[in-house]
């Protein structure tokens, strides 16, 4: 096929894969390193789906409660993450964050203030104190634009619409480039890099019912797993509680948090708030146990326990799918959501301004006037590529991960707002990371070998002897994921689910695309499906081995947390075939005792 | 569970060779919006068109296209919308270069982006924190929730209708931008003779068709033009502001501020070749 | 960026007007001028009509220097009245007493500048008289553009003078109304109500609602402001006129209608066509 002289060539000391919020701050790290820094981004510039972030970002700032410090919010995020979080990013995080916050601010974020001219903060599920810097409830836009508009005026080099499709190594073992396709024109370029820093999102497309766009195919996770590096805690599969049901076509896209936050409750079909019967002992301390009390705390916080609408995602989304099962869902299989019939259509339009123009355009509900039909939907992965908690380094010289691609933050479940400051806390350590250790380097390894290879790999779903359609794989993938690998798992279907994939991927291997190579996304989808494939098959596999239900993965032959369990990871690594993934246990990095003991008065 | 029926559609097929409506028939449903039939299109008839989108919500401003003549988001445009049985004629926005099908080169956009300084905020105070009033920061707000569509930018006669109108005018997204930073209480920049002369802001018009396809709903003319425009003025043509100056009775709100600085050049990089 | 150099080489490419913009060489083919199928060009088309009409209307009125005072009332356009006006019509004078044409000249300037340079009227008359455009999305008949870069609409800057000019101009109407209530004709005292009375004091709320919805107007009360918060009375203006401004159009048009309506209905009592009813 096509000659690989004609493949651009482009020198960096950093390339970022990815250019959501983790990928711009790792970016603008590097080039105030001194690194000379590219960002690659599938879409164009600051469509990433970070813009889909509502409710706020997560830092103990202290604007509205000076008793909030870093370690109180490192203690919630733990006990968020089921004491599965790496403590050392948990702690980083806590600390960090905000730092990071201020910094957009200096940038040109437009938070929303307080009476004092303070960033505003707002109340979110699993944090002890309002905590999360907010615009409204577009968070995600404002972060993302505002990064946006900083590495635009650092003037560091952006490829849009451009997809990294492999990961080059040098003899050494170590990162030497990065291989990707225009999808502008379908023409190839290549980067030698010694450092890659992948910040391309989550895994949510392999799902049916989920908030996640079409980029969040996996494309990091695989490409690290290709590259030698492991996956850990894949099976934390984050389902929001509040998605959209109906109609169809939106089913799935988020209703945020913030609508609990501000007041809104959770009914089933019997107008029963039906959260109260669902706090888990783990919680009980600190959660209302009488609805008086819970409407009390909005106004009055200090001396009233708060609602159990804003327990931990993964307690409320279970929570939710058991009152569907169970009979008590509304009309097009959800429950209701209802602020409505408790707040002013004033302060519901000024509080969530997208959420009403969202229902308003997209199912004709006036959510000020009635409550709103929501189920769990697929959002978050917690798992991703094992990193070093201080640089983001993985098990790969050169490689660092970050975001939501990256594991091990976030434990067994993510607090609602710790996202965007993750993005963000290790972006820049990642960013710094990688552009030291570039400039350390006294030679650059060749990439020119390893061309001819990656071009035939991107090119292969143009052979004529194929006859899948990847558009139909990606939708069977959907289904078995959404179906056995969902909210609630059982080892049966989850067996079913790997012979499942082990089908769906023989199928990839047989892949026809129709048309030529300039922005054709059947073509795209066909390099994606077996980054979706892979993935897949490791939430799967590893959803499997881990015999309790813990945060994001429940199991209902195994419903309760095992401490056996609790102390250990699962880590996923390429078999040696190269077509699958093995797996192994890892015991969990020990917390210092100094920090233990933010565990123990409680 | 929904009613499905079947829709026909023309869309816009082709690439800068040429192209033309193609006529298509799709299964749709109750409560669909037409990136759903395009989508549909795309798995069963033409997995080739090239159609861009991300997140399927109007929160990412990628599906911007033209539905009936009319920019919009195919998102954002539900098919109960148009009458039952009426085809539904979908091109790519037609103020870009067309790439493939649906899908323009945007590129312009961002040549002006960068022309554009930055915010610069002095030094925090004391504490580290910035204090900035909830009224003073709500009007750059209403900018700031602009998704970057590009619908505004499309439906411009400016440059839609005067491709040699290009270099010199950076468009109503970026109009939003110089008012969002101009009205910001901290910024430390006069961008008022940017904006006249390197922006183009006197080339509009203000027909309001920005405001008119604007699917964030932010008032581009009335809130951020116009005032821009009237901040031009009293630098340049107000008499009373000039009487003020000289009696030196005068409004210090642009004291602390210096002209921006000159633009640079967009750092987006773009194939060189085609395949 | 390379792109935009080679498409400014290439504009010249085809012919007539759609071919410097969406007819180009680089857009996607389609020849149409718009696809729009609803019913765009009903705005515009409105428009001319009415505003043609009210440009006829108002141009012989303007001239025909008769029929314009009838005691009490005095019509808008020529009010105040600073030329050779009838006997009592000049409530302010007659500075301009030498001036050879009818008096309303002299003052109609501001309200007319006022009006050319209104950003709605600016948006509503460069739609339907200059077509550019004549709706969106649909392509301007002409091949080039400088919008208001250039003189004479660099001149559209000036808004804010005749704003200023027009604010007495709209105090004088007031004052107008107010008189409107003096004694009718041939009375020597008392309060008088007629028809006429009420008209005049719609036209002046509607000329106030104009005035105060101003573009211009809520630049100045509080607009060009970069701190509201150091600014609680003005801020407290700038949100009530921002009220006022988003209903500026309708002001622009109803203002308009009941200023041609009061001096018709004027008009016809001069004229001695219509009696005017009174209240009291």
């Amino acid at each position: 096929m096509a000659e690989t002289s004609e493949i651009e060539k482009h020198q960096y000391d950093v390339v970022v894969i990815g250019a959501g919020g983790s990928g711009l701050r790792a970016a603008i790290a590097a080039h105030e390193a001194g690194a000379k820094t590219a960002i690659v981004t599938k879409s164009l510039l600051g469509k990433a789906h970070t813009v889909m972030a509502e409710g706020g970002i997560a830092a103990a700032m202290g604007n509205r409660w000076p008793e909030d410090n870093w370690e109180v919010h490192f203690r919630d995020t733990m006990r968020g993450g089921k004491m599965l979080n790496n403590w050392r990013m948990a702690q980083l995080h806590a600390q960090e964050a905000p730092e990071r916050v201020q910094e957009l601010e200096d940038w040109g974020a437009l938070f929303d203030r307080t009476d004092d001219g303070l960033i505003s903060q707002r109340d979110f599920g699993g944090h002890r104190y309002a905590r999360l810097a907010h615009v409204g409830d577009r968070t995600g836009l404002e972060m993302i634009r505002t990064l946006q508009q900083r590495a635009v005026a650092l003037g560091i080099d952006v490829f849009m619409e451009c997809t990294v499709t492999d990961l080059f190594k040098d003899d050494s073992g170590a990162i030497s480039g990065a291989f990707a396709y225009w999808r502008e024109t379908g023409t190839f370029l290549a980067f030698e890099a010694p450092s890659v820093v992948l910040a391309t999102g989550g895994i949510g497309k392999s799902f049916k019912v989920t908030s996640n766009s079409w980029e969040y195919t996996g494309d990091g996770h695989a490409l690290a797993l290709r590259a030698g590096a492991a996956l850990i805690n894949m099976e934390f599969v984050q389902f929001h509680p509040t998605g959209m049901v109906w109609p169809p076509s939106v089913k799935g896209l988020l209703v945020t948090e913030s609508v609990r936050g501000d007041g809104g409750v959770l009914k089933n079909s019997e107008g029963k708030r039906f959260m109260f019967d669902y706090i888990p002992e783990f919680f009980k301390a600190e959660t209302a146990d009488t609805e008086e009390e819970a409407d009390r705390w909005y106004d009055d916080k200090k001396n009233n326990r708060r609602p159990p609408e804003l327990l931990p995602r993964d307690e409320v989304a279970r929570a939710i799918n058991s009152e569907i099962k169970a009979g008590r869902g509304s009309p097009h299989g959800g429950i209701y959501l209802d602020i409505a019939s408790r707040r002013s259509a004033e302060f519901i339009h000024k509080r969530l301004p997208s959420m009403h123009h969202q229902f308003k355009e997209l199912a004709d509900v006036d959510i000020t006037k009635e409550p709103m039909e929501i189920g769990p939907t697929c959002h978050y992965v917690m798992g991703g590529v094992e990193v070093d908690p201080d640089t983001e380094l993985s098990g790969i010289k050169g490689l660092y991960a970050v975001g939501e691609c990256s594991g091990g933050m976030h434990g067994s479940n993510r607090l609602g707002g710790n996202s965007l400051s993750d993005l963000i806390v290790f972006g820049k350590r990642a960013g710094e990371a990688a552009a030291a250790y570039s400039s350390g380097l006294e030679a650059r390894a060749s990439i020119d070998g390893e061309l001819e290879r990656a071009q035939a790999e991107a090119l292969a779903p143009f052979d004529p002897k194929g006859d899948e359609n990847a558009y139909t794989i990606q939708a069977d993938l959907q289904q078995a994921m959404n179906d056995l690998v969902g909210i609630i798992r059982t080892a049966e279907e989850l067996e079913q689910s790997l012979k499942e994939i082990e089908r769906l991927k023989e199928r990839a291997s047989r892949l026809k695309v129709e048309g030529g190579r300039a922005y054709n996304p059947g073509w795209h989808l066909s390099i994606d499906i077996h980054n979706m494939l892979l993935v897949s098959e490791c939430i799967a596999k590893a959803a499997l081995a881990r015999q309790e239900s813990r945060g994001g993965h429940t199991r209902d032959d195994f419903p309760g947390p095992d401490p056996e369990w609790g102390a250990k990871n699962l880590v996923l690594t390429l078999n040696s075939a190269g077509d699958g993934v093995d797996l192994a246990e890892k015991p969990l990095p020990v917390m210092p005792d100094e920090l233990k003991a933010f565990f123990e008065d409680k | 569970m929904a009613e499905t029926t079947q829709l026909k559609m023309r869309v816009w097929r082709g690439d800068d060779q040429g192209g033309g409506l193609e006529d298509y028939t799709v299964e749709v449903s109750e409560g669909e919006v037409v990136l759903d039939a395009i989508h549909r299109l795309q798995a069963t008839q033409a997995g080739d068109l090239a159609v861009r989108w991300n997140c399927k919500a109007g929160k990412c401003g990628s599906c911007s296209a033209e539905i009936n003549g009319r920019p919009r988001l195919l998102c954002m445009t539900r098919l109960s919308d148009f009458e039952p049985g009426e085809t539904i004629t979908v091109t790519p926005v037609r103020t870009f270069p067309i790439i493939r099908d649906l899908v323009t080169d945007v590129s312009y956009n961002f040549e002006k982006a960068a022309e554009l300084p930055g915010v610069a905020l002095p030094p925090r105070d004391a504490d580290g924190k910035r204090r900035m009033a909830q009224i003073d920061v709500e009007r750059g707000q209403e900018f700031r929730k602009c998704i970057e569509c590009f619908l505004c930018q499309n439906v411009c006669h400016v440059i839609r209708d005067h491709e040699d109108n290009k270099p010199a005018f950076a468009g109503p997204r970026f109009f939003l931008r110089y008012a969002e930073l101009d009205m910001h209480p901290l910024d430390t920049h006069d961008r008022r003779e940017l904006a006249q002369q390197a922006a183009g802001l006197g080339m509009c018009n203000i027909t309001k068709c920005c405001t008119e396809v604007c699917p964030e709903g932010i008032k581009i003319t009335d809130n951020a033009i116009i005032p821009m425009k009237e901040r031009v003025v009293d630098k340049k043509y107000d008499p009373l502001v000039w009487l003020g100056e000289k009696i030196g009775i005068r409004n210090k709100d642009n004291d602390d501020r210096e002209a921006a600085p000159k633009r640079q050049k967009s750092s987006v990089k773009r194939p060189r070749a085609r395949a | 960026m390379a792109s935009t150099e080679a498409r400014e080489s290439t504009v010249q490419a085809g012919d007539g007007p759609l071919a410097a913009g969406v007819g180009g060489p680089t857009r996607a083919s389609i020849g149409e001028r718009t696809l729009r199928q609803d019913r765009w060009w009903a705005y515009p088309l409105t428009t001319f009509v009415v505003f043609l009409s009210f440009v006829v209307y108002s141009t012989i009125r303007a001239f025909m220097d008769k029929d314009y005072f009838v005691e009490p009332y005095l019509s808008p356009f020529y009010s105040p009245c600073l030329g050779d006006c009838v006997e009592g019509s000049s409530d302010f004078g007659q500075p301009f007493g030498w001036f050879p044409l009818s008096a309303a000249l002299i003052i109609l300037i501001f309200p007319l500048g006022f009006r050319l340079t209104c950003y709605y009227y600016r948006k509503a008359y460069y739609r339907s008289f200059w077509l550019s455009p004549p709706a969106c999305g649909v392509a301007e008949p002409h091949s080039s553009y400088s919008g208001e870069t250039r003189f004479p609409l660099i001149l559209q800057n000036v808004h804010r003078w005749f704003w200023y000019a027009t604010l007495v101009v709209a105090l004088v109407l007031t004052w107008d109304a107010v008189l409107a209530f003096g004694p009718a004709e041939g009375e020597s005292d008392g309060i008088h109500m007629g028809l006429g009375t009420v008209l005049m004091w719609i036209n002046v709320a509607f000329i106030w609602l104009y005035q105060l919805s101003c573009h211009s107007c809520r630049h100045i009360v509080g607009g060009r402001l970069r701190h509201f918060s150091k600014h609680p009375v003005r801020y407290k203006l700038w949100t009530w006129v921002s009220v006022l401004n988003k209903r500026h159009a309708n002001y622009a048009w109803l203002s308009l209608f009941s200023v041609a309506l009061v001096d018709l209905y004027i008009f016809l009592l001069a004229s001695n066509t219509f009696d005017d009813p009174r209240f009291f």
